[in-house]
């Protein structure tokens, strides 16, 4: 037996083998980008890019502890757009108000989740599909179809457009500070460990007497209020309300969960991965504005879109093979 | 006459495992034959190669006297073997008639489904089964029992020759039970072979002729059933001749020497929808009482009522601490009670979790200190028992798949020993795991025992409950029917309590 107070590197880099490949992704194409691309490392791209983003690391970390039990939540992208058309109702009375006030509505359409899939026992793909449609519904209604101005008068706005130091985007500060927090729930307290848990087997969750239920309503409830704050940012960073906006904003936290070595089938996960998951998304867009910038080549967004679904299916055909390696390493 | 049915030294082998060596099946016409044995005897591999799940590694099969092969259950099907399976393979959400002609159904000139024809048929069909209900309606809407007469008048609606039925009964009540008896016999007054598998010992000497009996990918012997006993029979399951066996010492348990404490737990007339129909088994602190019983008896049904995850129908559970049965198994284990449940990889571990957080998975409650784990504490307890039963791994944060079988199952059992837990009911707690670890769990169980721990015993191996156990009580059919007290019990005791049970009737619906 080896001595078990010894840090043993290899062994941690093959039990951490499914978000190894995001990282290493992550850094080259920073590396890539800053030696390809004057601006890049610019404060300006660094700033808006990390503002934009925190929106997607926001509904990803959510989807994140959802997909973890085994579950699925498609509705946050409407609840991004109907948050958002709250806030900038809200956006009057600053940020103070608007802020709690656009989580407090997300984590409204959570719990109507939760009670859904827990006290109706329906399944959370079709749970979660009907509170999709509801709240971008609801979102058309109290918006009457009309993208809404905020407030431009209260602080409102400083919150999506001001920079900390002239580079960190107060937005990103607030999605930094959920995920720290996060990342603590997940990996120090017992409700984290039993939302692995639920995705690694619910019935032997429930027998070991640990709060099936409560954590299952906690993740559709955080996941609704981190859709929540993405709405805010979203409406004090383009200064409206908008309830067209979110749609296939579900696929793409799916899409940056399963990148940052989220098993889909739950019970495994982890946060740091899903940031730089989302992280790495964004930034395959952001490249891709910035070759257009150098003149030579012209890709549509819609060829936008195509590459970025092959550089998706790449990453994960990558994954999936680092962890089968990794798994025949330890067998 | 001529043998309907023979497979002869059939061989199959599953990634170099033996399933079966030399396997050996004989069905004369209108003959239902019953195949017996222990869980993984083989019977179902056996099964499955005849209805061309499997195919067969070597061996000869026979059928109306001609080489049998078949490639699909379809090609089965359609020669005249049809199955029905123990979960029923049929779609409810659809008509009673599509059910039944479903593949088969008769066409109009044009090609399309003639509907008519099709419920007609089907009434005929079922007609000759005593059913007469509206074709056109979901099978799911009737019962389990109609649904179950269903898959056999599809079998037999097939012309088949030979219709294997796998655990018939185990969702039926009484009367349906009849009702399907009197199929089995309709099916054999026509001259069709019925195979009939079940664990109820006692429905075999209600229909059945002869049994092959299987142990360990083997046929071990074939029976008229008319001249044996169920004593034979489980004797010839177990590999055991009950009069050579001496108890000798073949466990690390000691059971019958110990003074036993206070009452720890008392459960009365426990009756669930999940088969127990009247159990009643008190613990004691610092002994070991086994349930006895045959598998389908009722013995993890037992252990889950007690544990909150059934739902009680009927009876009671008294714990120390609580007048009344759990509402969960939160409070179970709350009241000082642990559960090490058969199913390991289902019930048991969180596959992609560490050891360390498996181990603490039932403890979290009591490692919380201001919100958050206390990871120091939980290391220390982790390492202490990683220590104490001997578990070989390279490091705690190691996944517990990665684990051996026993290794894992030491975890388990250390995560409710971590609970410091009155009372532990353990399912089958040395199944599947080395020799050497069976000894070394069982000498931990001995150990908790004799400071004091009351334990519930699910075995499947005799000698762990006849050297085990203080007292046994013996399971049949959901009902606890006797206790035997040791010292004084032997396998050949405890095996013949078991047949003893099944040979008493128990009420008066048999005459």
């Amino acid at each position: 037996m080896l001595d078990q107070n010894t840090f043993d590197l290899r062994r941690y880099i093959q039990g951490n083998g499914q978000s190894m490949g995001v990282w290493l992704a992550l850094i080259v194409m920073i590396a890539f980008g800053a030696l390809r691309y004057d601006n890049f490392a610019g404060a300006y791209n660094i700033s808006s890019f990390l503002n934009y983003n925190s929106m997607f690391i926001a509904i990803a970390l959510g989807m994140c502890f959802v997909i973890m039990t085994g579950g699925i939540d498609l509705s946050v992208g409407s609840v991004v757009a109907f948050t958002s058309v709250c806030v900038a109702y809200l956006s009057p009375y600053g940020i103070q108000v608007a802020l709690p006030g656009g989580i407090l509505a997300g984590m409204a359409i959570g719990s109507i989740n939760a009670f859904f899939v827990i006290a109706m026992r329906i399944p959370p793909f079709i749970a979660t599909l009907a509170t999709m449609l509801g709240a971008k519904g609801g979102a058309l209604v109290i918006s009457g179809r009309q993208t809404i101005s905020v407030d431009w008068g209260s602080n409102f706005t400083k919150f999506g457009m001001n920079n900390v130091g002239g580079l960190l985007p107060w937005s990103i500060i607030v999605v930094a500070i959920l995920a720290v927090m996060l990342w603590i729930v997940l990996e120090k307290t017992s409700i984290g460990r039993t939302v692995e848990a639920i995705g690694g087997g619910e019935d032997a969750t429930r027998m070991m007497g640990l709060p099936v239920n409560r954590a299952k309503a906690f993740v559709y409830i955080l996941s609704g209020g981190c859709a929540g704050l993405a709405g805010v940012i979203l409406a004090s960073g383009f200064g409206a309300g908008q309830p067209l906006e979110g749609v296939g904003w579900e696929l793409s936290a799916i899409a940056s969960v399963v990148v940052g070595g989220t098993l889909l089938t739950g019970g495994l996960g982890s946060v740091p991965a899903t940031v730089a998951g989302a992280l790495l998304l964004g930034l395959v867009f952001n490249m891709l504005n910035f070759e257009n910038g150098r003149g030579v080549i012209s890709i549509s967004a819609y060829w936008q879109m195509v590459i970025r679904g092959l550089f998706l299916f790449v990453v994960i055909l990558l994954q999936s093979r680092v962890s089968r390696v990794s798994a025949k390493q330890e067998a | 006459m001529q043998p309907l049915l023979k497979m002869q030294g059939i061989n199959k082998s599953f990634a170099g495992v033996a399933a079966l060596t030399s396997a050996e099946l004989e069905i004369a016409p209108g003959e239902v034959h019953a195949v017996i044995g222990q869980n993984g005897a083989g019977k179902s591999t056996l099964i499955k190669i005849l209805t061309g799940v499997y195919r067969k590694d070597s061996g000869d099969i026979t059928f109306e006297e001609k080489s049998w092969n078949a490639l699909s259950p379809r090609e089965a099907q359609d020669n005249g073997i049809a199955t029905i399976y123990q979960e029923l393979s049929l779609v409810p959400l659809r008509s009673v008639t599509e059910n039944v002609i479903m593949g088969y159904e008769p066409r109009t000139k044009l090609g399309l489904i003639d509907w008519k024809a099709a419920h007609k048929r089907t009434r005929e069909i079922l007609a000759d089964f005593g059913i007469h209900i509206d074709v056109t309606q979901p099978l799911g809407s009737f019962s389990t029992a109609i649904q179950q007469l269903t898959a056999i008048a599809r079998a037999v609606s097939l012309n088949s020759r030979l219709v294997i039925m796998d655990e018939p009964t185990s969702s039926l009540d009484d009367r349906e039970v009849e009702t399907l008896f009197g199929v089995v016999r309709g099916l054999k007054a026509r001259g069709v072979s019925v195979i009939y598998i079940s664990h109820f010992l006692d429905e075999l000497f209600h229909i059945c002729d002869r049994a092959t009996i299987m142990r360990d990918g083997q046929t071990v012997a074939v029976r008229e059933i008319a001249h044996t006993t169920k004593l034979g029979l489980i004797a010839d399951m177990l590999g055991r001749d009950p009069e050579e066996i001496a108890a000798a010492g073949m466990t690390e348990l000691g059971g019958g020497e110990r003074e036993r404490g206070e009452v720890l737990l008392e459960a009365t007339n426990l009756h669930t929808d999940r088969m127990l129909r009247d159990v009643s088994v008190t613990v004691h602190k610092g002994e070991i009482v086994g349930l006895g019983g045959l598998l389908g008896s009722g013995r993890t049904e037992a252990a889950r009522a007690i544990f909150a995850m059934d739902r009680l129908r009927g009876g009671s559970v008294k714990s120390a601490t609580k007048g009344s049965a759990f509402s969960d198994p939160a409070e179970a284990i709350r009241a000082g009670i642990g559960f090490l449940t058969e199913d390991r990889k289902a019930e048991g571990i969180v596959p992609e979790m560490s050891v360390r957080e498996n181990m603490t998975l039932a403890l979290l409650p009591r490692l919380v200190k201001g919100g958050t784990i206390d990871r120091t504490k939980e290391e220390e307890i982790v390492n202490h028992f990683v220590k104490a039963l001997g578990i070989k791994l390279a490091h705690i944060e190691q996944p517990i798949r990665e684990l051996s079988g026993g290794n894992q199952q030491k975890v388990l059992l250390a995560r409710w020993l971590a609970l410091e837990p009155d009372l532990l009911i353990l399912d089958e707690p040395t199944r599947g795991v080395d020799v050497g670890a069976k000894f070394e769990i069982q000498a931990i169980i001995q150990e908790y025992v004799e400071k004091g721990v009351g334990v519930l015993l699910i075995s499947s191996e005799f000698e762990e409950l006849v050297e085990g156990a203080d007292r046994i009580v013996v399971l049949q059919d959901g009902k606890s029917v006797s206790e035997l007290q040791n010292p004084g019990i032997t396998e050949e005791s405890l095996i013949g309590a078991i047949a003893q049970s099944h040979d008493t009737p128990t009420d008066g619906a048999a005459a």
